[in-house]
C-alpha cells in the first residue's frame, strides 16, 4: 500500500470533524439532561423555583408502600409482556418460515402494528376494550361469558392483562421479523443433513433451529425487555395508569410525578431509578454483544 | 395474524358504520348501512383535522431532514475511517437508544421553558432528532461500508479531492441508503410525535394528528367512527411508505442486530 493511500483512512482530525455535529447535538439533547435530571432529584425543584435537599426526594420514595409497589408491578408487568412477545414471537417465526403458500404477503401483514404510531393504534385498542359497545365485549356477552357490559379498562385485573395485551400486540411484530431473519440465516446444509439422517420435524427444530438462534433470541429478549420497561404511550393512552394505580409502572409514575403534578425533582428522583435500572440492561446487552462478536470473529 | 390484524379490521369496520349502530349494546356484528359517511363528517367535527395531518407531515419531515444532515457525515465517518474510541463510541450511541424519552424529558421541559419555545414546533423537533440518530447512524454505516472502498482509493490515487469523491462516487452510489434511512427517520418521528406533543406542546395548532384524534372525544360521547376514519387516515401515510419499503427497511435493521 502506498503512502498516500494509508493516510486516506488514517487521518483521524477529518473522521472526527464529520462526527462532531451529530456528537455534540447527542450531547447536548441527551447527556446534558442525564446529569441535570440526577442533579435535579437532590432537589425539590417545581415550577415556583428549586432548593436543594439532599436526600429527601430517595428517602421519601424508598420508604413509600406505594413506590416500592410500582417496581414490583413494573416488572411483573414487563415479565408477562416480555415471555408473551418471545413465545408468540417464535411461533410466528416459524410458521412464516415454513414453506406455506402465501408466506411472502403474511410476512407483510404482522407488521403494521410495529410501524403504526402506537397512539393511534391505541385508539382502535380503547375501542375494542369498550366494555358496552366494544367488540370484546361483545363476543364475551354473546357466549354468555360475561353476564354483561365489562369495562375492560375499569378493573385492576382486567386493566393490567389488558394493557399487557395491548403491548404485546404492539411488540411482537418486531421480535418475529427478527427471529425469522435469524432463522433465514441458519445454513441450509445442517438441515439437509439432519433430514438424510432422517431427523423428525421437532428435532430439526429443537437440534438445529433452536441452538443456531439462541444468540439472537437473548439478545431479542434483553432489547425486548428493555423497550417494555420503557413503554409509556400504551398504557397512558389506556388507562393513564389507573384505575387506582393499577397499570402504574415506573415510567408511568415518573411521568405523573414530573409533568402531571410539576414536582420536578420527585419526578427526577423516579427518572434516576429508571435510569440505573436501564444502564444495568444495556451493561448487560452491550456486554452479551461483546461476546457474541468474539465468538463470530474466533470462527 | 388475527390478533395482529383484528384491531385494523375492526378499525375499519367501526368506521363505515353509523353512530347509532355503533352505539348497540351487545356488539351487533352486522350492520346493513355501511358508508364512507364518517370520512366526509370527521371534517366537519373536527375543523382543525386538516391542520393536524400538516402538522405530522411537517413536523416528520424536518425532523428526517435534519436527522440526515447530522446522520450523513458522521455515519460516512464510522464507515471509512480507523480512528480512537470509535468502537466504544458506537456502543454509546446503542446505549442511547435504550433511555426512553421520559427519563429526559424533566430537564428538557424546563429549558425549553426557559427558552420560550414550549408549544412551538421547534419543542417537538429538537428532542425527536436526538432519538433518532443513533439508530440513524448504526444503518447509514452499513450502507456506506457497503460500497467498496478500493472505487475510493482508486480515485484518491489518481489526484481526486475528497469533496469529488463525496459528489462522484458516494452520493450516486448511496442514494438507496439514504432514501431507506431518511424514510427510517420518518416513520420513527412520525410515531414519537405523540409523547414530545402531550408534553412540550398545548397549542392547537401545532398539535400533530395523533394527539389531534382526541377531539373526537366529546362531553358526552364519543364518535367512534369518525375517529376510527380519522385514525386510519392518520395511519395510512406510514403505512403505504412501508409496504413499499418494508424489504429494504427491515432488512437494514436486522442485518445489524443479527449478525453483530
Amino acid at each position: 500500500m502506498n503512502q498516500k493511500l494509508k493516510s486516506y483512512t488514517a487521518q483521524t482530525y477529518i473522521a472526527y470533524a464529520l462526527i462532531a455535529p451529530a456528537a455534540i447535538y447527542i450531547i447536548l439533547i441527551v447527556a446534558w439532561p442525564l446529569l441535570e435530571t440526577i442533579r435535579l432529584s437532590f432537589t425539590n425543584s417545581s415550577l415556583a423555583g428549586e432548593d436543594y435537599v439532599g436526600l429527601e426526594n430517595y428517602q421519601k420514595m424508598f420508604s413509600s408502600k406505594k413506590f416500592n409497589g410500582i417496581v414490583t408491578r413494573t416488572f411483573v408487568w414487563m415479565f408477562f409482556s416480555v415471555s408473551l412477545k418471545l413465545i408468540i414471537g417464535l411461533i410466528g417465526a416459524v410458521l412464516l418460515n415454513a414453506n406455506l403458500k402465501g408466506r411472502s404477503i403474511f410476512r407483510v401483514l404482522v407488521m403494521p402494528p410495529w410501524v403504526v404510531p402506537i397512539a393511534i393504534g391505541m385508539l382502535g385498542w380503547l375501542w375494542l376494550y369498550n366494555g358496552y359497545f366494544g367488540i370484546i365485549a361483545g363476543v364475551g356477552m354473546r357466549t354468555g361469558i360475561l353476564d354483561g357490559p365489562f369495562g375492560f379498562l375499569a378493573y385492576k385485573q382486567s386493566a393490567f392483562i389488558s394493557t399487557i395485551i395491548a403491548d404485546v400486540w404492539v411488540g411482537t411484530p418486531m421480535v418475529t421479523v427478527f427471529f425469522l431473519a435469524a432463522m433465514q440465516g441458519v445454513p441450509r446444509d445442517l438441515y439437509e443433513a439432519a433430514y438424510c439422517d432422517g431427523a423428525s420435524r421437532w428435532d430439526r427444530f429443537f437440534k438445529i433451529t433452536l441452538p443456531q438462534i439462541t444468540p439472537v433470541i437473548i439478545t431479542m429478549s434483553l432489547l425486548s425487555a428493555i423497550w417494555t420497561f420503557n413503554s409509556f404511550e400504551i398504557i397512558w393512552i389506556l388507562t393513564e395508569g389507573g384505575p387506582r394505580g393499577s397499570t402504574t409502572t415506573l415510567i408511568i409514575d415518573t411521568y405523573k410525578q414530573a409533568l402531571g403534578n410539576y414536582k420536578f425533582g420527585r419526578g427526577a428522583a423516579r427518572a434516576v431509578v429508571v435510569m440505573i435500572l436501564l444502564m444495568l440492561f444495556a451493561g448487560f446487552y452491550l456486554a452479551l454483544l461483546a461476546r457474541i462478536n468474539k465468538k463470530i470473529s474466533h470462527e | 395474524m388475527i390478533f395482529i390484524l383484528l384491531p385494523f379490521v375492526e378499525m375499519f369496520y367501526a368506521s363505515l358504520r353509523p353512530l347509532d349502530h355503533l352505539f348497540r349494546s351487545p356488539y351487533q356484528f352486522y350492520s346493513d348501512d355501511l358508508s364512507f359517511w364518517a370520512y366526509r363528517e370527521m371534517w366537519n367535527t373536527v375543523p382543525m383535522l386538516p391542520r393536524y395531518i400538516f402538522n405530522s407531515f411537517f413536523l416528520a419531515s424536518v425532523t428526517s431532514i435534519i436527522t440526515l444532515l447530522f446522520v450523513i457525515p458522521a455515519a460516512y465517518s464510522y464507515a471509512r475511517f480507523k480512528f480512537p474510541f470509535k468502537n466504544s463510541s458506537l456502543y454509546i450511541l446503542l446505549a442511547i437508544n435504550m433511555f426512553s424519552g421520559a427519563v429526559l424529558l424533566i430537564p428538557l421541559y424546563k429549558v425549553l421553558r426557559t427558552f420560550g419555545l414550549l408549544n412551538t414546533y421547534q419543542a417537538m423537533i429538537v428532542p425527536g432528532v436526538a432519538f433518532l440518530i443513533p439508530t440513524a447512524i448504526w444503518l447509514l454505516k452499513s450502507y456506506f461500508e457497503k460500497i467498496p472502498i478500493d472505487l475510493e482509493e482508486a480515485a484518491f490515487v489518481d489526484g481526486a479531492s475528497r469533496v469529488q469523491i463525496l459528489r462522484h462516487i458516494i452520493a450516486p452510489l448511496s442514494t438507496p441508503g439514504l432514501v431507506v434511512v431518511g424514510i427510517y427517520a420518518f416513520i420513527g418521528s412520525y410515531a414519537q410525535q405523540f409523547l414530545f406533543a402531550i408534553t412540550f406542546n398545548q397549542k392547537k395548532e401545532y398539535m400533530p394528528i395523533p394527539s389531534g384524534l382526541y377531539e373526537f372525544i366529546g362531553y358526552t360521547t364519543v364518535k367512534w367512527n369518525e375517529m376510527m376514519a380519522a385514525s386510519l387516515v392518520g395511519i395510512a401515510p406510514v403505512l403505504i411508505i412501508f409496504l413499499f419499503l418494508q424489504k429494504y427497511i427491515v432488512a437494514g435493521l436486522t442485518s445489524g442486530a443479527v449478525k453483530n
